[in-house]
């Protein structure tokens, strides 16, 4: 079989494989799944403003994404976060869900490979691109607005 | 009452909205959760810079601070208010200041539980 032949088939055999629920579907469960997380952290964000009422935003929205976080990451421990996510789709790993839940399962994943290697190397696997971008794109802000508030 | 009402349907609105559109995304073009992941990142980080993020997270609450857009709003956010007060010096580290507490506490906690959790094979 010449390779060309066999990757047409590869592509018919993923295309019969990948999920078929109508994208119209999949669309309503990543606005309900997105919706439900970020109203989550609303509720949170109202308690902890109605215990300390003088706490600012930045500081809220921070404790709000811990929140989240260690919320994802017990649920990733206890193994259901997977069918949060198989449910949820762009919906679960928008949120920073996402980004704490690829950080534990990579970390749970890859702990058979060692501690060093392992679990220290691999945990970024998916989390290294966007703090790498996060924080470049952060210097490039912060350079270009201190040299603007130089004039 | 009726505020907090209108507060959670406008965090329904905007939280839903950007999770739609990066549904949208996966489903049209394929790319790969994780570049989406970076690529709305850098949407916040570019808004957070002009300072228009902000506004929307006056007006949304947690419907825009946990998207990734939060999470880049928040760096640039950081870097911004550092160089006001810290000068150069600030440029550099107020980003990563604005999102060290949820990075190390993610780091942190991941760790933690690598030690008592192991990876099984999926039953579906």
């Amino acid at each position: 079989m010449d390779k060309q032949a066999r990757n047409e088939k590869y592509l018919a055999y993923v295309e019969k494989k990948s999920p078929k629920a109508g994208w119209f579907t999949s669309l309503f469960h990543a606005f309900v799944m997105g919706a439900t997380i970020c109203c989550l952290g609303q509720m949170f964000s109202d308690i902890i403003k109605s215990f300390y009422p003088m706490m600012d935003l930045l500081t809220l929205g921070a404790w709000i994404n811990i929140i989240v976080i260690a919320l994802t990451i017990l649920l990733t421990a206890f193994g259901c976060f997977d069918r949060l996510a198989k449910y949820g789709g762009a919906g679960t790993f928008i949120p920073i869900s996402g980004f704490a839940n690829s950080i534990a399962s990579c970390a749970i994943e890859f702990k058979k490979e060692g501690l060093v290697f392992g679990v220290g190397a691999k945990m970024f696997y998916v989390a290294g691109p966007v703090l790498v971008n996060g924080v470049a794109y952060s210097l490039i802000v912060g350079i270009v607005y201190f040299i603007i508030s130089l004039f | 009452m009726g505020e907090a009402l209108l507060m959670y349907l406008k965090v329904i609105l905007v939280g839903g909205s950007i999770c739609m559109i990066a549904q949208l995304i996966v489903i049209k073009t394929k790319i790969t959760p994780a570049r989406i992941l970076v690529i709305f990142l850098m949407v916040g980080a570019i808004l957070g810079g002009f300072g228009l993020y902000n506004y929307v997270v006056e007006w949304a609450g947690a419907g825009a601070t946990l998207p990734i857009l939060g999470f880049g709003n928040s760096l640039a956010n950081g870097a911004i208010t550092a160089v006001k007060t810290d000068g150069l010096f600030g440029a550099l580290s107020g980003g990563l200041i604005a999102a060290s507490a949820g990075v190390a506490v993610s780091i942190g906690l991941s760790y933690l539980i690598s030690f008592f959790v192991s990876s099984r094979t999926k039953k579906d």
